[in-house]
């Protein structure tokens, strides 16, 4: 799963370089200005939003931004909890949520089998038991599993697939909801999302500062 | 702090990360309540929080602070609760230690669904385990209880 989603920033990282190319290229056709390289980071590691103001043009600077912010949506501590089917899924390998759960009328599980059957307000250290407040799944419409940050990005922009929210709201869930933030904490041996909450908040308001523009890789779902 | 358990009123002066388990067990002797796995993996120690099945075993006592707890001695002070009797009409358990759980699951099931499909009944039911396999019968136990047919649907 590392492997891949390493693979997939490369190859994006590189796609915002050749749109920044393009872009410049205008001024002097014979003289292109030169890909736009951004700094290696770690993989538990997110780019700052000023590694990303040496790509002039602003679309494709806000492309950048958000390729990078996926990062965190995409990654298992994520995406475990916005299945596109009726079970989460748990560990970095997408395994299916065992004691197997299915996600119920309103995303709390059944009775007998609700989230908070087991799962607390915070990790549970002695049992490994993860819990944050409001433990719940996303709604299916919010699924994120086998997204491409293209396709995720066109669905994060839709009301009808956000929980209804304004871009300003996603900028303030993303920067300080609590159980977004268990992302960063997960707690027991458990790997974080990249970077910290709030370089992941400062990518996604400096996203939408900059137009909210979507990766075009592909056709949006 | 102060818990209410199937109706008594008690206070407790406990560490308030000690497991509601615990508190029940070792501080106020109700061992009806079992301890199976001890990670919410199994469903053995089932009780109700203000009617909402929790695992005993991964919940800390502080979240039961001001709250109603009820264990399988508070179903009935002599099984005679209907879950309870189609348990003992059926002869569902084997070795029986997670039979406390299984029927307070049932129990909050049948509360919430009084007449449950065979598929509500297997989501509901899928946390608690029971190595002696004695899941036909329960299935069964359960059905009788909501006054379906044991044979499933």
């Amino acid at each position: 799963m590392s492997r891949t989603l390493a693979g997939m920033r490369s190859a994006w990282l590189f796609v915002a370089a050749a749109l920044t190319t393009a872009a410049c290229g205008g001024k002097d056709a014979r003289a292109p200005a030169p890909p736009v390289v951004l700094r290696e980071v770690p993989a538990h590691e997110l780019r700052a939003v000023d590694d990303f103001a040496a790509i002039g043009d602003r679309t494709a600077r806000s492309r950048a931004l958000f390729v990078e912010a996926s990062r965190v949506m995409l990654h298992p501590r994520c995406v475990n909890c916005h299945p596109s089917g009726d079970v989460p899924h748990q560990g970095t390998a997408l395994a299916l949520h065992d004691p197997p759960v299915v996600r119920g009328p309103d995303g709390h599980g059944v009775v007998g089998m609700e989230c908070a059957t087991c799962h607390q307000d915070r990790n549970q250290a002695l049992t490994r038991v993860p819990g944050a407040p409001g433990w719940h799944l996303a709604p299916v419409e919010m699924a994120w599993v086998g997204r491409t940050p293209g396709q995720l990005c066109a669905q994060l922009k839709d009301p009808a697939r956000n929980g209804g929210k304004s871009l300003a709201a996603i900028v303030e869930h993303s920067a300080h909801d609590p159980l977004v933030a268990w992302g960063w904490s997960p707690g027991a041996d458990r790997e974080p999302a990249p970077g910290t909450q709030a370089q992941f908040g400062a990518l996604i308001a400096a996203w939408v500062d900059t137009g909210a523009a979507c990766p075009d890789e592909e056709d949006a779902r | 702090m102060k818990l209410h358990v199937n109706g008594v009123a008690h206070t407790l002066d406990v560490d308030p990360e000690m497991p509601l388990l615990w508190a029940l067990r070792d501080v106020l002797g109700l061992t009806g309540t079992k301890y199976g796995c001890g990670e919410a993996l199994c469903g053995a120690c089932t009780v109700h929080l203000d009617g909402k099945p929790v695992r005993a075993c991964v919940t800390p006592v502080r979240r039961a602070d001001g709250r109603a707890v009820t264990t399988i001695e508070g179903l009935s002070p002599d099984g005679s609760h209907p879950v309870q009797q189609a348990w003992l009409a059926l002869r569902v358990p084997q070795c029986g230690f997670c039979q406390a759980g299984q029927i307070m699951t049932a129990v909050a099931l049948l509360r919430e669904k009084p007449k449950p499909t065979d598929a509500e009944i297997e989501a509901s039911m899928a946390g608690n385990l029971c190595r002696c396999g004695t899941y036909p019968r329960i299935r069964a136990a359960v059905r009788k209880a909501a006054g379906l047919p044991e044979d499933g649907e």
